[in-house]
């Protein structure tokens, strides 16, 4: 089936309405790209979206998908999931609708461990309703809806997510075509919840939010690429790194300074979530070297229920209804 | 000694206690004897919303009310011909509700100065003459119990103590003649694996009946005959938690679809999740939601999987489900939505009964967001109803509100098991891959205009579905206001169309009635009774009662024309009237009773007699 589908067998006929330059154009094309990788026909593959711009995703897919409301996306996904385990389902969501308004759908589907990949586009900002905060702004960003800037403290999705035990959790960059296929098709391969945040840029409402990782100046000096089994180094010449420091707390550290063999060795299989977790908190906003890619990718059992895909059959139902004491009258 | 038997065409029993003191238990075996023995019966448990209220003070006690009669009867009854009271708080909740002459059986042991106290008795009720207008046996039901299982090995005084509602329910089943074995074979059942427990209970039900034998303070036993008007079949006791459960349940089974219910712990309607959380093993999927919402969202998630999708709650969780069940709506996809009504608004009195979530469940979203509603009327009706709702969702691809309430859950009586192959087939009508170039619409729809259901997995069905309006047809995103008008009118023309299936509005009438009793759902019983006895007492007069409130039977502005006058007695403040008011201008009057107890049927008979 692989070897006959194409990015164009993704491709719906509905025209696509992001603004110019919206981020989601490229995801959108990475993921119809990657798709027939995954060697499903489009007929088993949902796509289940929330509201935002992210939302509108689902229309341009050319498989099954369902455009939900506010947040809501992660539960209506466990309800498919749960009935139909021969599906593979997508949700696609943003920072405001996965954080504020769907948070705790978010962090549920991640515990049960769902076997949904939830897709996070973070623009930090909310886009659809033109510019105001979202649970992702830095602290004293301007906007629509904070004048005198952002006051309450920010999430941070992917400490988010590993709290909440998700046994799948990623962050990739719109912008970085090859990187963001890679962590798809990592998370694609993950039988359980699958959380890949990405940074996604709004030419409109928070233009450059994430330049220090895409420039071309500057993002070797920003990515913090996370590959398994290998030292966390960074930079032009690699010559920064990761290391853990007297205190229990990671650091950046020059490579020069401690040595290749002090650096941390990432891990993303290692049950206990406290590296990752320590990885996530490295950069408090992506204007700092930020780790991208795997923080976590561990087995635990999959979230199924017991009734199946049968129903009962007249004789169960009959054996059911007399259950109990009866009595005949005649 | 030599006692005489009476015979009794009917009677109401009361069981009260502290809610430590098994009444619930003691009432549901009493129910079992009695259908065992072929009266027939309805009950009512009543029990606090707190798990273990202070003990022995009025907020603590626990109720549970059996009537049964050897004619058809309709409800559990208004006012107890007996009250069991193990305590004296559950003497001071319920007496006011007993007629002059009726009887009070007492745990004399239990009347203590300091249960006294915390009942806010001042002086001992027992003692001080208040009771000469009932008939009272004190009986010392703690003493006896423990005389009669202390020498059992390896019982403790708490295990004695414990077992004293058995004792009560051996005196009761003796005074009326009920069989014990089955509740014997219950205890060793239960008590399996503790031997000294069972021994315990099983010494406490037969002193019980023992005492009843051959004490002097009982000298009548009562005869309650088999009920002879009731129709040939086979019969089990099950209350509206049940019923509905087990219609579902069949629904699953004659469409073919998987059952999968989500829900969200909430009083009364967790029972429905525990029912059928039970039954994993043919066909049935729960899952316990972290919120209302997403309870909503997974059933219609589920649905959209071709699966029969079903989420249950009370008041409360509906305010929350209203986003999830308009995006059925625009979805058009089977859902069924239950409320087990519960007082409110708010927290509101989460066990007490209340019809107020009427107008809510026809109108409670944004938008112009029409769907069928459905109200089962008896404990053993919420099987059809379920039945019936889970038919239409699926028919017509809509979200369907039950609405159940909190007596219906938890009353039972007496049902016919349905025969499964008499159950009719549901066709889920799934729509098939198209042939080669036939373009799909989603948006389409069938003569009576529902769209076809495209479950996920059948190739070249592929299409998106979502909250934003569709354009006919097509189902794509449209913001054309010609086109909203149009699919507005569709979706509700679609549900209004269902009308021509929902059952004429049947009244029970006779020659020269020109009032007529109109309830809806469960009041149906209390209505039914009370006709009755006005009729008894030379009153003229005709009831109807509405389980489908949308579409409401075609008949009904006809039926609501042809009397002078109609009366809507209601568990609210008068929502169905305004309802009928509004669509048929027609003088309904109203009795709106929000007490957090079910109708009476005294109440209807004085509301007739009042308007003869």
């Amino acid at each position: 089936m692989s070897a006959t589908l194409g990015k164009a067998d993704f491709q719906s006929d509905q025209e696509t309405r992001w603004c110019p330059g919206c981020g989601d154009y490229a995801v959108l094309s990475a993921v119809q790209q990657f798709m027939p990788e995954l060697g499903i026909p489009p007929e088993r593959i949902v796509f289940i979206t929330g509201i935002g711009c992210a939302g509108r995703f689902a229309y341009y897919m050319d498989t099954y998908g369902m455009h939900g409301i506010h947040g809501r996306a992660p539960a209506l996904a466990t309800g498919l999931a749960t009935a139909r385990e021969d599906l593979s389902i997508w949700v696609v969501s943003g920072d405001g609708d996965s954080l504020s308004i769907g948070g705790n759908h978010l962090i549920h589907a991640l515990r049960r461990n769902v076997p949904v990949k939830i897709l996070l586009f973070n623009n930090q900002i909310y886009g659809l309703t033109k510019g105001q905060a979202s649970p992702t702004s830095e602290l004293g960003k301007i906007t629509k809806s904070t004048p005198f800037g952002v006051a309450d403290h920010p999430f941070n999705p992917i400490a988010l997510a590993l709290g909440a035990e998700a046994t799948f959790v990623a962050r990739t960059i719109d912008r970085d075509r090859h990187h963001l296929t890679d962590v798809l098709r990592a998370a694609a391969r993950h039988e359980g919840a699958a959380l890949v945040e990405i940074y996604q840029n709004c030419p409109v409402f928070n233009d450059g939010a994430f330049a220090a990782l895409t420039d071309k100046d500057t993002k070797q000096s920003h990515q913090i690429r996370l590959e398994a089994g290998q030292p966390i180094r960074f930079g032009p010449e690699l010559e920064r790194g990761v290391v853990r420091g007297a205190d229990g707390c990671l650091a950046i550290v020059d490579v020069s300074e401690v040595g290749e063999d002090a650096l941390l060795v990432h891990d993303p299989s290692r049950a206990d979530p406290g590296p990752a977790f320590s990885l996530a908190k490295l950069a408090q906003t992506p204007s700092a070297p930020t780790p991208i890619g795997i923080f976590r990718d561990v087995d635990r059992p999959v979230y199924r229920q017991r009734g199946g895909d049968e129903t009962a059959s007249e004789a169960q139902l009959s054996d059911l209804l007399m259950a109990g004491d009866t009595w005949t009258v005649d | 000694m030599i006692k005489t038997v009476e015979d009794r065409e009917r009677v109401i029993i009361r069981f009260a206690g502290d809610s430590g003191d098994g009444m619930q238990l003691t009432g549901s075996r009493f129910t079992d004897a009695t259908a065992m023995v072929g009266n027939d019966l309805a009950t009512l448990p009543n029990f606090p919303a707190e798990i273990r209220a202070p003990a022995g003070t009025l907020a603590g006690v626990s109720a549970f009310q059996i009537h049964f009669a050897s004619r058809d009867i309709l409800t559990p009854g208004d006012s107890p011909n007996v009250l069991v009271a193990m305590n004296p708080a559950a003497l001071k909740a319920n007496i006011a509700e007993l007629q002059r002459g009726a009887t009070i059986i007492v745990n004399e042991d239990a009347f203590s100065k300091r249960n006294l106290e915390k009942a806010g008795y001042a002086a001992n009720p027992l003692e001080d003459g208040s009771l000469e207008a009932y008939r009272v046996h004190r009986i010392p039901m703690s003493t006896l119990t423990t005389r009669a299982v202390e020498a059992i090995d390896g019982v403790s005084t708490r295990d004695a103590s414990r077992a004293k509602n058995l004792f009560a329910l051996g005196v009761l089943s003796w005074l009326y003649g009920r069989p014990t074995d089955g509740t014997k074979r219950w205890i060793e059942r239960k008590f399996a694996r503790d031997p000294a427990v069972a021994q315990a209970n099983l010494g406490a039900l037969e002193a019980g009946w023992s005492f009843g034998e051959t004490t002097e303070l009982l000298d009548v036993q009562y005869r309650v005959a088999p009920a002879t008007d009731v129709p040939p079949g086979t019969y089990r006791n099950v209350n509206g938690t049940t019923a509905l459960s087990l219609g579902l349940v069949a629904a699953s089974v004659r469409s073919g679809l998987p059952l999968v219910l989500a829900s969200y712990p909430i009083t009364p309607a967790s029972e429905i999740l525990h029912e059928l959380s039970r039954h994993a093993n043919i066909g049935v999927s729960t899952i316990q939601a972290e919120d209302e919402i997403a309870a909503a969202g997974m059933a219609l998630g589920a649905a959209f999987g071709g699966r029969l999708g079903v989420t249950a709650t009370s008041g409360p969780g509906m305010d929350l489900k209203a986003e999830m069940i308009g995006l059925a709506v625009m979805l058009e996809l089977p859902l069924i939505v239950i409320n087990v009504q519960r007082a409110g608004p708010s927290t509101g009195m989460p066990t007490k009964i209340e019809q107020s979530d009427l107008l809510m469940a026809l109108y409670g979203r944004h938008g112009e967001s029409p769907l069928p509603v459905i109200a089962p009327t008896t404990a053993g009706g919420c099987f059809d109803a379920a039945f019936e709702a889970a038919r239409i969702a699926i028919r017509y691809r809509t979200p369907v509100i039950l609405l159940s309430d909190s007596f219906l859950a938890s009353s039972s009586e007496p049902w016919q098991i349905p025969d499964v192959s008499t159950l009719p087939a549901i066709d889920p009508d799934f729509a098939k891959p198209p042939n080669d170039g036939e373009e799909f619409l989603p948006y389409s729809r069938d003569e009576r205009l529902a769209r076809p259901w495209a479950i996920p997995g059948t190739p070249g069905l592929q299409h998106r579905i979502g909250g934003l309006e569709k354009a006919d047809g097509t189902g794509n995103i449209s913001y054309d206001g010609a086109n909203h008008e149009r699919m507005t009118e569709l979706r509700a023309a679609k549900v209004a169309g269902i009308a021509d299936e929902v059952p004429a509005l049947v009244v029970d009438s006779e020659p020269g009635a020109n009032l007529l009793v109109l309830g809806w759902g469960s009041t149906q019983g209390s209505i039914r009774a009370g006709v009755r006895r006005a009729r008894e007492a030379g009153h003229k007069v005709a009831c109807a009662q509405l389980r489908h409130l949308n579409p409401l039977p075609l008949n009904t502005g006809d039926v609501l024309r042809s009397f002078e006058r109609v009366l809507v007695p209601e568990l609210n403040s008068g929502q169905l009237a305004m309802l009928l008011r509004a669509r048929f201008l027609v003088d309904v009057e109203s009795y709106c009773k929000m007490q957090g107890q079910p109708l009476f049927a005294a109440e209807v008979e004085d509301q007739i007699a009042g308007r003869q």
